[in-house]
């Protein structure tokens, strides 16, 4: 006979949720300290807890460069990075959940590809209309606009078929593709730039950028899990998942604009970080299996967790920084042929 | 009160763009009954049965269900009436068998709850019965095409359903499990008064299972009635332009239809 507990969801996941946000907590704690400057853990919590409560005793005998070091410079940074770490592999469960498809990944459809276009324009035309901020809703914009022609190309009769929507992707990312080359050719001196927010960083962040992603990532979340037991079903099918109430076409858009909005902010304010959405579900599938309500809270924290740790490296570990899209490549790609190939054997398929 | 149909088709046609798959259909489903539909490929079997799931929608004419049109029903609450093992099942993700075979009490699980005791208990007994509950543990992903239907086709009787339609339900299955699910298809319509519609190829297995058949051709039903009486050489040569002998046979208790090679004379 099975148990109740053998079906639980909660019951097997806690444990690993409190522990990941546990270790989430020193990770922050920690990486808020390495840099050019060191600063002692123990330094860092007086620091963060004298900022919240407005205690500045705490702060006596602490350098008094140590406060704006890490208040205004790292920590913006630090939880940037976490967030749309985080945000990435959400985006990554519900993109592989909704196509149907484990190597689908948030930039599948194309999502990157009009960040990047979007953000080019503004650089090669040099639009700082709206300030430091240009870049980011340029790109933002960019990969809104990516995600509805998306959806456009690919309805047919009020409907949304996971092969549609890829191949739809594929041939609009394509198209900007080709853009994006045809304006690094003409770009002359501001090809550099282009090419440097293209691979991504982390740089110079600030809480403004903590908030609006945070707000984002959180408000996505919220309705990714809403929806995660609905997405479970999917996986069996649209003629399955139908005759069990499910409306496909409804859940399937609903998260599809989800995840897309995460991806389209995760990138307007750190450019394109690869491999992340990939590869931490499919990890977090070995460990969780593919249930989507464990997959979306242990991926969200895993992910905050490495893109930090590799933010964390490029910063303060290396001694020249590393674009973080190029870091994360190098080293989620073997990874991924390594898991990949694992896997493979293991099933025999 | 004279019981409703199941289903009342009135005139349905459908279209894949300039084709018609449907050609103003009409056909009424009674309760209690076990439906074979038959004919050849690409004669409109799946679009009928999705039609009756809702899964498409005619481009003309109505579909009842219980006598109430199907469009006023919440797609939750057709689920807990029609439930579907469909043609294809294929699925990407490795989830457990139960986790599957629980997936069939959706309807019935409110958001955000833990299935009940009911819900697992209906689970098992379905796993029990389909004989799957000795690999219940194991990844759908790692199951032989035959062995996964009969995880779908748990997953459809864990939904418990009055109606339940079949799309070629056993196409992978070895004449074992042929057997047993029919049997417990069978039963499900004996004992306890539900009504099946299912499309089969295997022209025997529908006569010893079936109380009626219906023979459709180009979109169009061409003949229904009870096995008795559409069962008929003529009507065989007429669907399938076949030469074919049917008999009476003692065994099965049943009609049988055989063939034979085109080339001996």
């Amino acid at each position: 006979m099975l148990k109740k507990s053998e079906f639980g969801t909660s019951i097997k996941v806690a444990p690993k949720i409190i522990l990941l946000i546990f270790i989430l907590l020193i990770v922050i704690l920690f990486s808020t300290g390495m840099g050019y400057i060191e600063i002692s853990p123990l330094e860092v919590i007086k620091i963060i807890i004298a900022k919240i409560s407005g205690d500045n005793a705490l702060l006596h005998g602490i350098n008094e460069i140590f406060p704006y070091v890490v208040y205004d410079v790292r920590l913006p940074r630090i939880l940037t990075a976490a967030i749309v770490g985080g945000g990435l592999s959400i985006a990554g469960v519900v993109y592989q959940g909704i196509l149907l498809n484990p190597l689908a990944d948030p930039y599948t459809l194309g999502i990157s590809a009009g960040a990047a276009f979007g953000a080019a324009i503004a650089l090669l035309l040099n639009i700082t209309l709206l300030g430091i901020y240009s870049v980011a809703l340029f790109a933002f914009t960019g990969s809104v606009a990516t995600l509805f022609a998306v959806i456009f190309l690919s309805s047919s009769d009020g409907r949304l078929s996971s092969n549609n929507l890829i191949l739809s992707g594929i041939i609009i990312a394509a198209i900007l593709s080709a853009g994006i080359s045809f304006m690094k050719y003409v770009a002359d001196e501001q090809v550099s730039i282009i090419i440097f927010w293209l691979m991504g960083s982390f740089g110079s962040k600030t809480w403004p950028d903590v908030s609006l992603t945070f707000l984002f990532v959180s408000i996505g979340f919220i309705i990714c899990i809403f929806f995660a037991r609905d997405l479970n079903i999917i996986s069996l099918g649209d003629r399955s998942a139908s005759s069990l109430g499910i409306d496909t076409t409804r859940v399937r858009l609903t998260l599809l604009i989800t995840a897309s909005l995460i991806t389209a902010i995760c990138v307007s304010v750190s450019g394109i970080i690869g491999f992340v959405g990939l590869i931490i579900p499919h990890l977090m599938r070995f460990f969780v299996g593919p249930d989507t309500r464990k997959l979306l809270p242990v991926s969200a924290l895993t992910g905050a967790i490495l893109l930090l740790c590799a933010d964390t490296i490029t910063r303060a570990v290396l001694t020249a920084e590393i674009p973080i899209g190029v870091l994360t490549a190098l080293i989620g790609g073997p990874f991924f042929c390594y898991i990949f190939k694992r896997k493979r054997r293991r099933t025999g398929g | 009160m004279a019981d409703n149909n199941v289903f009342d088709i009135n005139n349905i046609s459908f279209y894949y763009g300039k084709n018609k798959a449907l050609d103003n259909l009409s056909l009424a489903i009674e309760p209690g009954n076990f439906y074979g539909i038959i004919g050849p490929n690409g004669c409109g079997k799946t679009t009928l049965l999705d039609i009756t799931v809702r899964e498409k929608t005619p481009s003309s004419g109505t579909i009842q269900y219980l006598g109430c049109d199907i469009k006023k029903y919440s797609r939750k609450g057709l689920a807990k009436e029609i439930s579907l093992v469909p043609q294809d099942f294929y699925i990407n993700f490795s989830f457990t068998v139960k986790e599957i075979v629980l997936m069939g009490r959706h309807p019935f699980i409110p958001r955000f709850s833990s299935p009940s005791s009911f819900d697992l208990d209906i689970v098992n007994e379905v796993m029990e019965e389909l004989k799957i509950i000795k690999f219940k543990d194991k990844y759908i992903t790692e199951l032989s095409g035959g062995e996964k239907q009969r995880v779908i086709f748990a997953r459809a009787l864990a939904q418990n359903t009055p109606v339940l339609i079949l799309d070629e339900g056993t196409s992978n299955m070895d004449i074992q499990y042929t057997l047993n699910i029919l049997d417990i298809v069978d039963s499900n319509v004996k004992t306890k008064k539900r009504t099946v519609v299912a499309a089969l190829h295997n022209l025997n297995l529908a006569a010893v299972f079936c109380d009626k058949l219906v023979f459709m051709k180009s979109g169009r039903i061409v003949h229904h009635g009870s096995v008795d009486n559409v069962l008929k050489e003529e009507n065989i040569k007429d669907i399938f332009e076949i030469d074919n002998h049917i008999y009476f046979d003692h065994y099965s208790n049943s009609k049988q239809v055989v063939f034979k090679r085109k080339r001996l004379a």
